[in-house]
């Protein structure tokens, strides 16, 4: 996907048609929706335009390392067909626990180089966590007639990680943010 | 091979993403739907090929390239954000097409890997 201007096309003088990148001037974070690219937000609709080899370089390494972690730890608690792989369910787990400390951190507390994201977001927890590999499993246990395994394994692979989700976005609101939230108390009363 | 496949694999949910999206503008996510049922679909004719396949195509396409492709953590995000976004309704049938989609994908994947070998 590299581009024919190449690495130089960041000095290519008049491109106005991106949106100011520099958070300090943005008025607080967009209503992000998707962590791995959210066309609402200007910055985001944007960002592929002007040097895109760089933000997929960074996916790419990223995707490498978490699926590398994931097959690391799938083969360190290998599971048998008619049983519920557990190291999947961790992977998911605690990369979605990972995603909400992350987005929180990108959106609201940091003002991140604009390589994070991809790079921690789109690459290292998107190539961590999977769900192909949840649903495949998920028909090899009802393939395995074990319908109460697959169930079961359906059932805390969705709460563990939506739970997960919202307790990064909380917990690292609440331990980063308590100062925010009284100064946004005084400005409403 | 795992590497090589999650290096493409990652790149493509994103570039895939921002298709979808940039032709469904909504609050639903179609563009993780899409990544995510795409890749059950493949997972699951290289499990319905089963040992004919060889591992090394395993690593590379499955553990790899599917399992960059889709993503839990995205998915659990987006859940999350519009519960919290007070939309509900696309919160819930969200999970219930990923759900849906994602499990008929693999099945439907499986069959077809079974057919092929």
């Amino acid at each position: 996907m590299r581009r024919a201007s190449g690495p130089n096309s960041d000095a290519r003088p008049g491109d106005d048609t991106r949106s100011d990148p520099d958070p300090a001037v943005r008025p607080g974070p967009p209503h992000i929706i998707d962590s791995d690219v959210d066309l609402h937000d200007p910055a985001q609709r944007a960002e592929t335009r002007p040097r895109e080899w760089d933000l997929l370089a960074a996916m790419a390494l990223g995707g490498v390392v978490g699926a590398e972690a994931r097959y690391g730890l799938d083969a360190a608690f290998p599971h048998a067909d008619n049983a519920i792989p557990w190291s999947t369910v961790l992977v998911n787990a605690s990369g979605c626990l990972l995603i909400g400390v992350l987005m929180v951190v990108l959106l609201e507390l940091a003002r991140p180089h604009r390589l994070w994201r991809p790079f921690l977001g789109v690459g290292v927890l998107g190539g961590y966590t999977t769900y192909s590999t949840f649903a495949v499993d998920s028909v090899r246990l009802l393939h395995q007639h074990r319908p109460g395994l697959a169930l079961g394994y359906i059932a805390v692979t969705f709460v563990s990680c939506l739970a997960a989700v919202w307790l990064g976005v909380a917990g690292t609101r609440s331990l980063a943010g308590s100062g925010r939230v009284e100064q946004r108390q005084v400005v409403r009363q | 091979m795992v590497a090589l496949g999650a290096a493409v694999g990652a790149p493509a949910r994103y570039l895939t993403d921002r298709a979808v999206q940039s032709s469904h503008d909504t609050l639903f996510p179609w563009g993780t739907l899409a990544v995510n049922v795409l890749a059950s679909l493949l997972l699951g004719g290289l499990a319905g090929a089963g040992s004919d396949l060889s591992p090394t195509a395993m690593a590379l396409v499955g553990t790899g390239f599917c399992g960059a492709l889709s993503t839990f953590s995205t998915f659990g995000y987006e859940t999350v954000r519009l519960v919290q976004e007070r939309a509900r309704f696309y919160a819930v049938a969200s999970v219930a097409v990923s759900l849906v989609a994602g499990l008929g994908g693999a099945s439907l994947g499986w069959a077809i890997g079974a057919a092929l070998v």
